[in-house]
Protein backbone atom coordinates (compact mmCIF):
# COMPACT_ATOMS: atom_id res chain seq x y z
CA UNK A 1 0.00 0.00 0.00
CA UNK A 2 1.87 3.07 -1.17
CA UNK A 3 0.37 6.50 -1.61
CA UNK A 4 1.30 8.73 -4.50
CA UNK A 5 0.87 12.48 -4.69
CA UNK A 6 0.17 14.65 -7.69
CA UNK A 7 2.46 17.65 -8.24
CA UNK A 8 -0.50 20.06 -7.86
CA UNK A 9 -0.34 22.51 -4.94
CA UNK A 10 -3.41 24.42 -3.76
CA UNK A 11 -3.65 27.52 -1.58
CA UNK A 12 -6.37 29.86 -0.37
CA UNK A 13 -5.88 33.48 -1.36
CA UNK A 14 -7.60 36.36 0.40
CA UNK A 15 -8.29 39.19 -2.00
CA UNK A 16 -10.75 42.06 -2.33
CA UNK A 17 -12.78 41.84 -5.53
CA UNK A 18 -15.43 44.41 -6.52
CA UNK A 19 -14.94 46.02 -3.11
CA UNK A 20 -15.68 42.84 -1.14
CA UNK A 21 -13.45 40.40 0.69
CA UNK A 22 -13.10 37.04 -1.04
CA UNK A 23 -11.47 33.71 -0.18
CA UNK A 24 -10.29 32.15 -3.41
CA UNK A 25 -8.79 28.73 -4.00
CA UNK A 26 -5.83 28.67 -6.38
CA UNK A 27 -4.04 25.59 -7.68
CA UNK A 28 -0.83 25.36 -9.64
CA UNK A 29 1.81 23.01 -10.94
CA UNK A 30 4.97 23.38 -13.00
CA UNK A 31 7.47 26.11 -13.75
CA UNK A 32 8.06 28.46 -16.63
CA UNK A 33 5.69 30.46 -18.78
CA UNK A 34 2.57 31.22 -16.72
CA UNK A 35 -0.53 29.57 -18.17
CA UNK A 36 -3.67 30.85 -16.43
CA UNK A 37 -6.65 28.51 -16.91
CA UNK A 38 -10.32 29.45 -16.60
CA UNK A 39 -12.96 26.80 -15.91
CA UNK A 40 -16.42 26.47 -17.46
CA UNK A 41 -19.73 27.68 -16.02
CA UNK A 42 -20.89 25.73 -12.98
CA UNK A 43 -17.62 23.83 -12.55
CA UNK A 44 -14.19 24.54 -11.05
CA UNK A 45 -10.44 24.42 -11.57
CA UNK A 46 -10.26 20.64 -11.28
CA UNK A 47 -11.09 20.60 -14.98
CA UNK A 48 -7.39 21.33 -15.60
CA UNK A 49 -6.07 18.38 -13.54
CA UNK A 50 -4.89 16.65 -16.72
CA UNK A 51 -2.71 19.58 -17.75
CA UNK A 52 -1.27 20.04 -14.26
CA UNK A 53 -0.33 16.36 -14.13
CA UNK A 54 1.25 16.29 -17.59
CA UNK A 55 5.06 16.55 -17.43
CA UNK A 56 5.20 17.70 -21.04
CA UNK A 57 3.17 20.78 -20.10
CA UNK A 58 4.55 21.49 -16.62
CA UNK A 59 8.22 21.15 -17.68
CA UNK A 60 8.06 24.67 -19.09
CA UNK A 61 4.72 26.09 -17.96
CA UNK A 62 3.48 27.25 -14.58
CA UNK A 63 -0.13 26.08 -14.91
CA UNK A 64 -2.49 28.00 -12.63
CA UNK A 65 -6.23 27.59 -12.13
CA UNK A 66 -8.41 29.38 -9.61
CA UNK A 67 -11.95 28.49 -8.61
CA UNK A 68 -14.13 31.50 -9.29
CA UNK A 69 -15.95 32.89 -6.24
CA UNK A 70 -19.01 30.67 -5.48
CA UNK A 71 -17.29 27.71 -7.27
CA UNK A 72 -15.28 24.71 -6.13
CA UNK A 73 -13.36 25.43 -2.93
CA UNK A 74 -13.73 29.21 -3.23
CA UNK A 75 -16.40 30.78 -1.04
CA UNK A 76 -19.11 33.19 -1.98
CA UNK A 77 -18.55 36.58 -0.34
CA UNK A 78 -20.08 37.27 3.06
CA UNK A 79 -23.72 38.27 2.61
CA UNK A 80 -24.29 35.81 -0.23
CA UNK A 81 -27.20 34.13 1.52
CA UNK A 82 -29.54 36.99 0.65
CA UNK A 83 -28.32 37.50 -2.91
CA UNK A 84 -28.90 36.00 -6.34
CA UNK A 85 -25.57 35.18 -7.96
CA UNK A 86 -25.20 36.64 -11.47
CA UNK A 87 -21.87 36.84 -13.26
CA UNK A 88 -21.30 39.92 -15.42
CA UNK A 89 -18.64 40.68 -18.04
CA UNK A 90 -17.27 43.51 -15.89
CA UNK A 91 -16.94 41.33 -12.77
CA UNK A 92 -15.41 38.44 -14.69
CA UNK A 93 -12.81 40.69 -16.32
CA UNK A 94 -11.95 42.43 -13.04
CA UNK A 95 -11.61 39.10 -11.24
CA UNK A 96 -9.13 37.72 -13.78
CA UNK A 97 -6.99 40.86 -13.96
CA UNK A 98 -6.93 41.35 -10.17
CA UNK A 99 -6.00 37.73 -9.53
CA UNK A 100 -3.22 38.01 -12.13
CA UNK A 101 -1.91 41.10 -10.36
CA UNK A 102 -2.14 39.45 -6.95
CA UNK A 103 -0.19 36.43 -8.23
CA UNK A 104 2.31 38.76 -9.95
CA UNK A 105 1.79 37.05 -13.29
CA UNK A 106 3.60 38.96 -16.00
CA UNK A 107 1.93 38.53 -19.36
CA UNK A 108 0.63 35.00 -18.87
CA UNK A 109 -0.96 32.91 -21.54
CA UNK A 110 -4.65 32.84 -20.62
CA UNK A 111 -6.75 29.85 -21.63
CA UNK A 112 -10.46 29.66 -20.88
CA UNK A 113 -13.21 27.24 -21.81
CA UNK A 114 -16.87 28.01 -22.57
CA UNK A 115 -17.63 31.05 -20.39
CA UNK A 116 -13.84 31.15 -20.03
CA UNK A 117 -13.55 31.09 -23.80
CA UNK A 118 -16.05 33.91 -24.09
CA UNK A 119 -14.23 36.09 -21.55
CA UNK A 120 -11.02 35.28 -23.45
CA UNK A 121 -12.57 37.12 -26.40
CA UNK A 122 -13.42 40.07 -24.12
CA UNK A 123 -9.83 40.09 -22.81
CA UNK A 124 -8.44 39.92 -26.36
CA UNK A 125 -10.50 42.96 -27.24
CA UNK A 126 -10.06 45.08 -24.12
CA UNK A 127 -6.78 44.02 -22.46
CA UNK A 128 -4.52 42.46 -25.09
CA UNK A 129 -1.41 44.07 -23.59
CA UNK A 130 -1.79 42.03 -20.40
CA UNK A 131 -1.29 38.69 -22.16
CA UNK A 132 1.39 36.84 -24.09
CA UNK A 133 -1.29 34.91 -25.96
CA UNK A 134 -4.97 34.09 -25.55
CA UNK A 135 -6.47 30.64 -26.06
CA UNK A 136 -10.24 30.29 -26.29
CA UNK A 137 -11.68 26.79 -25.93
CA UNK A 138 -15.27 26.35 -27.11
CA UNK A 139 -15.35 30.10 -27.61
CA UNK A 140 -18.30 31.66 -29.37
CA UNK A 141 -19.50 35.26 -29.46
CA UNK A 142 -23.01 34.40 -28.24
CA UNK A 143 -25.30 31.49 -27.37
CA UNK A 144 -29.09 31.73 -27.46
CA UNK A 145 -30.80 30.09 -24.48
CA UNK A 146 -32.14 26.71 -25.59
CA UNK A 147 -33.84 25.62 -22.40
CA UNK A 148 -35.60 27.35 -19.52
CA UNK A 149 -32.74 28.32 -17.22
CA UNK A 150 -35.11 28.44 -14.23
CA UNK A 151 -34.94 24.63 -14.09
CA UNK A 152 -31.36 24.99 -12.87
CA UNK A 153 -32.45 26.54 -9.59
CA UNK A 154 -35.79 25.61 -8.10
CA UNK A 155 -36.60 23.45 -5.09
CA UNK A 156 -38.42 20.68 -6.98
CA UNK A 157 -35.47 19.92 -9.29
CA UNK A 158 -32.09 18.85 -7.87
CA UNK A 159 -29.67 21.51 -9.11
CA UNK A 160 -26.62 19.27 -9.25
CA UNK A 161 -28.38 16.40 -10.98
CA UNK A 162 -30.04 18.59 -13.59
CA UNK A 163 -26.89 20.60 -14.31
CA UNK A 164 -24.91 17.44 -14.99
CA UNK A 165 -27.75 15.93 -17.02
CA UNK A 166 -28.04 19.05 -19.16
CA UNK A 167 -24.34 19.11 -20.02
CA UNK A 168 -23.80 15.33 -20.27
CA UNK A 169 -24.40 15.27 -24.03
CA UNK A 170 -21.79 18.00 -24.50
CA UNK A 171 -19.08 15.48 -23.63
CA UNK A 172 -17.69 13.80 -26.74
CA UNK A 173 -18.93 10.23 -27.29
CA UNK A 174 -15.44 8.68 -27.15
CA UNK A 175 -14.35 10.37 -23.91
CA UNK A 176 -12.89 7.89 -21.40
CA UNK A 177 -15.56 6.82 -18.87
CA UNK A 178 -13.48 7.94 -15.89
CA UNK A 179 -12.87 11.45 -17.21
CA UNK A 180 -16.44 11.86 -18.52
CA UNK A 181 -17.97 11.15 -15.14
CA UNK A 182 -15.33 13.14 -13.23
CA UNK A 183 -16.31 16.09 -15.44
CA UNK A 184 -20.01 15.55 -14.70
CA UNK A 185 -19.36 15.08 -10.98
CA UNK A 186 -17.99 18.62 -10.81
CA UNK A 187 -21.32 19.82 -12.22
CA UNK A 188 -23.23 17.77 -9.67
CA UNK A 189 -21.26 19.48 -6.90
CA UNK A 190 -22.06 23.06 -7.92
CA UNK A 191 -23.78 25.32 -5.37
CA UNK A 192 -27.45 26.23 -5.79
CA UNK A 193 -28.01 28.67 -8.63
CA UNK A 194 -24.32 29.01 -9.49
CA UNK A 195 -24.43 27.38 -12.94
CA UNK A 196 -27.49 29.49 -13.72
CA UNK A 197 -25.73 32.64 -12.49
CA UNK A 198 -22.75 31.92 -14.75
CA UNK A 199 -25.07 31.46 -17.71
CA UNK A 200 -26.32 35.01 -17.19
CA UNK A 201 -22.89 36.03 -18.51
CA UNK A 202 -22.82 33.30 -21.19
CA UNK A 203 -26.27 33.85 -22.66
CA UNK A 204 -27.12 37.47 -21.88
CA UNK A 205 -24.53 39.88 -20.50
CA UNK A 206 -21.44 38.57 -22.28
CA UNK A 207 -22.78 38.80 -25.86
CA UNK A 208 -19.83 40.15 -27.88
CA UNK A 209 -21.13 39.64 -31.44
CA UNK A 210 -21.08 43.32 -32.36
CA UNK A 211 -17.48 43.85 -31.18
CA UNK A 212 -15.62 40.60 -31.74
CA UNK A 213 -14.44 41.66 -35.21
CA UNK A 214 -12.44 44.49 -33.64
CA UNK A 215 -10.02 42.13 -31.90
CA UNK A 216 -6.51 42.94 -33.11
CA UNK A 217 -4.34 39.81 -33.10
CA UNK A 218 -1.25 41.93 -33.79
CA UNK A 219 -1.60 43.18 -30.20
CA UNK A 220 -2.06 39.68 -28.79
CA UNK A 221 -2.20 36.38 -30.68
CA UNK A 222 -5.49 34.51 -30.45
CA UNK A 223 -5.99 30.76 -30.79
CA UNK A 224 -9.41 29.10 -30.84
CA UNK A 225 -9.85 25.36 -30.27
CA UNK A 226 -13.29 23.74 -30.34
CA UNK A 227 -14.57 20.19 -29.99
CA UNK A 228 -16.62 18.65 -32.77
CA UNK A 229 -19.50 17.44 -30.57
CA UNK A 230 -20.19 20.71 -28.78
CA UNK A 231 -23.74 21.83 -29.52
CA UNK A 232 -23.57 24.73 -27.04
CA UNK A 233 -20.75 26.45 -28.91
CA UNK A 234 -20.65 24.61 -32.23
CA UNK A 235 -17.55 24.36 -34.44
CA UNK A 236 -19.46 26.51 -36.94
CA UNK A 237 -19.80 29.28 -34.35
CA UNK A 238 -16.09 29.14 -33.51
CA UNK A 239 -15.23 29.19 -37.23
CA UNK A 240 -17.48 32.23 -37.67
CA UNK A 241 -15.67 34.06 -34.86
CA UNK A 242 -12.30 33.10 -36.34
CA UNK A 243 -13.38 34.28 -39.80
CA UNK A 244 -14.28 37.70 -38.40
CA UNK A 245 -10.89 38.20 -36.69
CA UNK A 246 -7.87 38.52 -39.01
CA UNK A 247 -4.96 36.45 -37.70
CA UNK A 248 -7.00 34.23 -35.36
CA UNK A 249 -5.91 30.60 -35.61
CA UNK A 250 -8.53 27.89 -35.25
CA UNK A 251 -8.42 24.15 -34.54
CA UNK A 252 -11.50 21.92 -34.65
CA UNK A 253 -10.84 18.95 -32.38
CA UNK A 254 -12.40 15.82 -33.84
CA UNK A 255 -14.31 13.61 -31.43
CA UNK A 256 -14.09 16.03 -28.52
CA UNK A 257 -16.93 17.97 -26.92
CA UNK A 258 -17.43 21.04 -24.76
CA UNK A 259 -14.94 20.17 -21.97
CA UNK A 260 -11.83 19.05 -23.88
CA UNK A 261 -9.30 19.55 -21.07
CA UNK A 262 -11.43 17.60 -18.60
CA UNK A 263 -13.38 15.02 -20.63
CA UNK A 264 -10.31 13.70 -22.50
CA UNK A 265 -7.11 15.41 -21.29
CA UNK A 266 -4.80 13.17 -23.31
CA UNK A 267 -6.42 13.89 -26.66
CA UNK A 268 -6.79 17.57 -25.83
CA UNK A 269 -3.11 17.93 -24.96
CA UNK A 270 -2.21 16.57 -28.41
CA UNK A 271 -4.11 19.53 -29.88
CA UNK A 272 -2.78 22.02 -27.34
CA UNK A 273 0.94 21.18 -27.57
CA UNK A 274 1.49 22.62 -31.07
CA UNK A 275 -0.31 25.81 -30.00
CA UNK A 276 1.89 26.22 -26.92
CA UNK A 277 5.02 25.50 -28.97
CA UNK A 278 3.97 28.14 -31.46
CA UNK A 279 3.31 30.69 -28.71
CA UNK A 280 6.56 30.01 -26.88
CA UNK A 281 8.62 30.00 -30.06
CA UNK A 282 7.09 32.93 -31.84
CA UNK A 283 5.81 35.27 -29.17
CA UNK A 284 8.30 36.21 -26.47
CA UNK A 285 7.03 38.55 -23.74
CA UNK A 286 6.84 42.09 -25.06
CA UNK B 1 -39.34 -0.35 -31.79
CA UNK B 2 -40.55 2.00 -29.05
CA UNK B 3 -42.11 -1.05 -27.40
CA UNK B 4 -38.58 -2.33 -26.70
CA UNK B 5 -38.18 0.46 -24.14
CA UNK B 6 -39.98 -1.61 -21.53
CA UNK B 7 -37.59 -4.54 -21.56
CA UNK B 8 -34.47 -2.44 -22.10
CA UNK B 9 -35.18 -0.03 -19.26
CA UNK B 10 -36.56 -2.56 -16.78
CA UNK B 11 -33.53 -4.83 -17.18
CA UNK B 12 -31.14 -2.03 -16.16
CA UNK B 13 -31.05 -2.16 -12.37
CA UNK B 14 -29.00 1.03 -12.05
CA UNK B 15 -31.47 2.99 -14.19
CA UNK B 16 -34.59 1.76 -12.41
CA UNK B 17 -32.96 2.45 -9.04
CA UNK B 18 -32.29 6.06 -10.04
CA UNK B 19 -35.88 6.32 -11.29
CA UNK B 20 -37.49 4.86 -8.18
CA UNK B 21 -39.21 8.14 -7.27
CA UNK B 22 -40.53 8.62 -10.80
CA UNK B 23 -44.13 7.77 -11.70
CA UNK B 24 -45.49 9.42 -14.80
CA UNK B 25 -46.94 9.05 -18.30
CA UNK B 26 -45.25 10.72 -21.25
CA UNK B 27 -45.85 10.90 -24.99
CA UNK B 28 -43.32 10.20 -27.74
CA UNK B 29 -44.22 11.47 -31.18
CA UNK B 30 -42.38 10.37 -34.30
CA UNK B 31 -43.84 12.46 -37.07
CA UNK B 32 -47.56 11.75 -36.72
CA UNK B 33 -47.18 8.42 -34.90
CA UNK B 34 -47.60 8.50 -31.12
CA UNK B 35 -46.75 6.29 -28.16
CA UNK B 36 -47.72 6.69 -24.52
CA UNK B 37 -45.12 5.42 -22.08
CA UNK B 38 -46.26 4.72 -18.54
CA UNK B 39 -43.65 4.60 -15.77
CA UNK B 40 -44.29 3.48 -12.21
CA UNK B 41 -41.49 3.91 -9.67
CA UNK B 42 -38.83 3.85 -12.36
CA UNK B 43 -40.12 0.79 -14.21
CA UNK B 44 -41.92 1.03 -17.53
CA UNK B 45 -45.25 -0.72 -17.11
CA UNK B 46 -46.68 -0.10 -20.58
CA UNK B 47 -45.89 1.33 -23.99
CA UNK B 48 -49.10 1.91 -25.97
CA UNK B 49 -49.19 2.92 -29.62
CA UNK B 50 -51.70 5.52 -30.85
CA UNK B 51 -53.68 6.98 -32.40
CA UNK B 52 -55.37 8.07 -29.19
CA UNK B 53 -58.73 9.72 -28.71
CA UNK B 54 -58.08 11.53 -25.43
CA UNK B 55 -54.47 10.91 -24.38
CA UNK B 56 -53.34 12.18 -20.98
CA UNK B 57 -49.67 12.79 -20.37
CA UNK B 58 -47.41 14.98 -18.25
CA UNK B 59 -45.04 15.91 -21.06
CA UNK B 60 -44.50 15.14 -24.73
CA UNK B 61 -41.37 14.78 -26.86
CA UNK B 62 -42.10 15.43 -30.55
CA UNK B 63 -39.67 15.22 -33.47
CA UNK B 64 -39.78 14.27 -37.16
CA UNK B 65 -38.94 10.63 -38.08
CA UNK B 66 -35.60 11.55 -39.70
CA UNK B 67 -34.41 13.27 -36.51
CA UNK B 68 -35.30 10.32 -34.27
CA UNK B 69 -33.64 8.01 -36.80
CA UNK B 70 -30.38 9.98 -36.54
CA UNK B 71 -30.67 10.09 -32.75
CA UNK B 72 -31.18 6.32 -32.59
CA UNK B 73 -28.32 5.48 -34.96
CA UNK B 74 -25.37 3.48 -33.62
CA UNK B 75 -22.92 6.38 -33.75
CA UNK B 76 -24.96 9.61 -33.91
CA UNK B 77 -23.33 12.60 -35.52
CA UNK B 78 -22.75 15.88 -33.64
CA UNK B 79 -26.11 17.59 -33.18
CA UNK B 80 -27.99 14.27 -33.12
CA UNK B 81 -26.17 12.65 -30.19
CA UNK B 82 -28.28 13.97 -27.32
CA UNK B 83 -31.85 15.07 -26.58
CA UNK B 84 -30.60 18.53 -25.61
CA UNK B 85 -28.75 18.78 -28.94
CA UNK B 86 -32.04 18.15 -30.75
CA UNK B 87 -33.77 20.74 -28.58
CA UNK B 88 -30.97 23.23 -29.29
CA UNK B 89 -31.51 22.75 -33.04
CA UNK B 90 -35.25 23.26 -32.46
CA UNK B 91 -36.12 19.89 -34.08
CA UNK B 92 -37.25 18.24 -30.83
CA UNK B 93 -40.17 19.92 -29.12
CA UNK B 94 -40.53 19.22 -25.41
CA UNK B 95 -43.87 20.43 -24.03
CA UNK B 96 -46.24 19.98 -21.13
CA UNK B 97 -45.18 19.78 -17.47
CA UNK B 98 -41.43 19.72 -18.03
CA UNK B 99 -40.59 19.69 -14.31
CA UNK B 100 -40.92 15.89 -14.42
CA UNK B 101 -38.69 15.70 -17.49
CA UNK B 102 -36.01 18.02 -16.10
CA UNK B 103 -36.00 16.58 -12.56
CA UNK B 104 -35.33 13.16 -14.10
CA UNK B 105 -33.37 14.28 -17.15
CA UNK B 106 -30.59 11.71 -16.83
CA UNK B 107 -33.21 8.94 -16.54
CA UNK B 108 -35.02 10.04 -19.70
CA UNK B 109 -31.84 10.59 -21.70
CA UNK B 110 -30.41 7.20 -20.80
CA UNK B 111 -33.75 5.43 -21.32
CA UNK B 112 -34.27 6.78 -24.82
CA UNK B 113 -30.64 6.14 -25.77
CA UNK B 114 -31.30 2.47 -25.08
CA UNK B 115 -33.16 2.28 -28.38
CA UNK B 116 -29.83 2.67 -30.20
CA UNK B 117 -28.49 -0.59 -31.71
CA UNK B 118 -26.95 -2.85 -29.07
CA UNK B 119 -23.34 -2.03 -28.34
CA UNK B 120 -23.70 1.62 -29.39
CA UNK B 121 -21.63 4.12 -27.43
CA UNK B 122 -23.55 6.02 -24.79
Amino acid sequence: MSATFEPIVGRYMHLDLFGRAHRIYVEEAGQGTPLLCLHTAGSDGRQYRGLMNHPGITANHRVIAFDMPWHGKSSPPSGWHDEEYQLTSAQYTTMILDIMTALQLDQPIVMGCSIGGRIALHLALEHPERFRAIIGLQAGAHVDPYYDLNFLHRPDVHGGEVSAAIVSGLVGPKAPVKERWETLWHYMQGGPGVFKGDLYFYKIDGDIRDRVGRIDTRRCPLFLLSGEYDYSCTPEETLAVAASIPGAEVTIMKGLGHFPMSEDPQTFIEHLMPVLEKINGRYAPR
Amino acid sequence: MIEQLKEKVNSDASLTRRGRFLTTMFLIEIGTAQWLVSIVEGRIVSVAQGPFVMPSWTFALRAPPEEWEKFWSADPRPGSNDLMALIKRRVLKAEGDLQVFMANLRYFKESLEKLRPAGAAT
